[in-house]
């Protein structure tokens, strides 16, 4: 069955978006990268190790031929910093897309909207394709939308925190009213909050530390690539309503007497 | 020539370009971005921006992350 998801006028086979961060080497991340199926993967910018800039560099083992890069602006607190960061991003060769992220506080790392609103109006305006990491807001996910952004992308909980979906009826409103794509990002704990994510309606989950995490990542990569396929596949066959009492599934008629 | 590359002060020879100093450090082959005193320096260039005394240098590239 054709499903392909499309972004920013791209189109992709696989839902599931997974992040690079936390893992013990390249080659883990390279392993788990390729099981997952997922086409887009994200990065962060950082300083270069001027002393020890080290035989290796994470795109040496994700090229970006195979896969679309999508860095983020993890680690910015003020529209500034975030902007300065896209740049830097777009500079470095590999594209105009960008997960924007204008954190608001450390300890949750929830985003600080306000400043996500400023930082995306001017990305928008300089070409960048912009992903916008939200809370599981409406009112928010409007707004960027209006401005240009090129999906919408609530957490489902704080991130690292694999709580799953905190607020799925949130979620729903969010799809309800969006016009471009809505993907889950944060917060994601095990296989079946994908899952749910993608049950909800979804266009995409993306998640980093529930795969990065987990005691053998690779298996759990595989996980989330099933789940993410079996949510998408019972969202589109829709599903029962749910009922508080039971309806056999075997014919009542010929009963033995 | 005193420059700071990364916040870290760093004593260079006069004359070098913004391409001989990712040579020198061992860069040539990897994607990175480079800001000069917080303004970018296109990849273009490279190769005819002179360091200067003082010079604020961040150079950048890709690390794992969510």
């Amino acid at each position: 069955m054709a499903d392909p998801f499309e972004l920013a006028g791209k189109s992709f086979q696989s839902r599931l978006i997974v992040g690079t961060g936390k893992y013990r080497d390249f080659a883990e991340t390279k392993r788990a990268v390729e099981v997952s199926g997922a086409e887009i993967v994200t990065v962060a910018l950082r300083r270069v190790n001027i002393t020890d800039p080290g035989k290796e560099n994470l795109l040496d083992f994700l090229s970006p031929s195979r896969y679309t890069i999508l860095p983020n602006t993890a680690g910015c607190y003020t529209a500034d910093e975030a902007i300065r960061t896209a740049r830097l991003a777009r500079e470095a060769g590999i594209g105009n897309l960008v997960k924007l992220e204008v954190i608001g506080d450390q300890k949750t790392l929830f985003p600080d909207v306000p400043a996500t609103l400023e930082a995306a109006k001017v990305l928008v305006r300089e070409g960048f394709v912009v992903l916008p990491y939200i809370n599981d807001d409406p009112i928010a996910a409007k707004k960027l939308e209006e401005i240009g952004c090129a999906a919408v992308m609530p957490l489902a909980a704080p991130i690292g925190s694999g709580l799953g979906i905190r607020n799925p009826y949130n979620i729903r409103i969010i799809l309800e009213q969006a016009r471009v794509p809505v993907i889950v990002d944060a917060g994601v704990g095990t296989a079946s909050d994908a899952a749910v994510a993608m049950e909800l309606g979804c266009d995409a989950v993306l998640m980093n530390t529930a795969i990065a995490g987990a005691k053998d990542p690779i298996l759990m990569a595989e996980a989330m690539r099933l789940a993410v396929e079996a949510g998408r596949k019972a969202f589109l066959a829709g599903r029962i309503q749910r009922k508080l009492y039971a309806t056999a599934s075997s014919p009542i008629e010929g009963l033995l007497g | 020539m005193h420059v700071i590359i990364n916040g870290e002060a760093q004593t260079l020879s006069a004359g070098l370009t913004v391409a001989d100093l990712i040579s020198q450090l061992g860069l040539n082959q990897r994607r990175v971005a480079v800001e000069m005193n917080r303004e970018i320096v296109a990849r273009e260039h490279y190769g005819d921006r002179l360091l200067r005394e003082g010079d604020q240098v961040e150079i950048v590239h890709f690390v794992g992350g969510g």
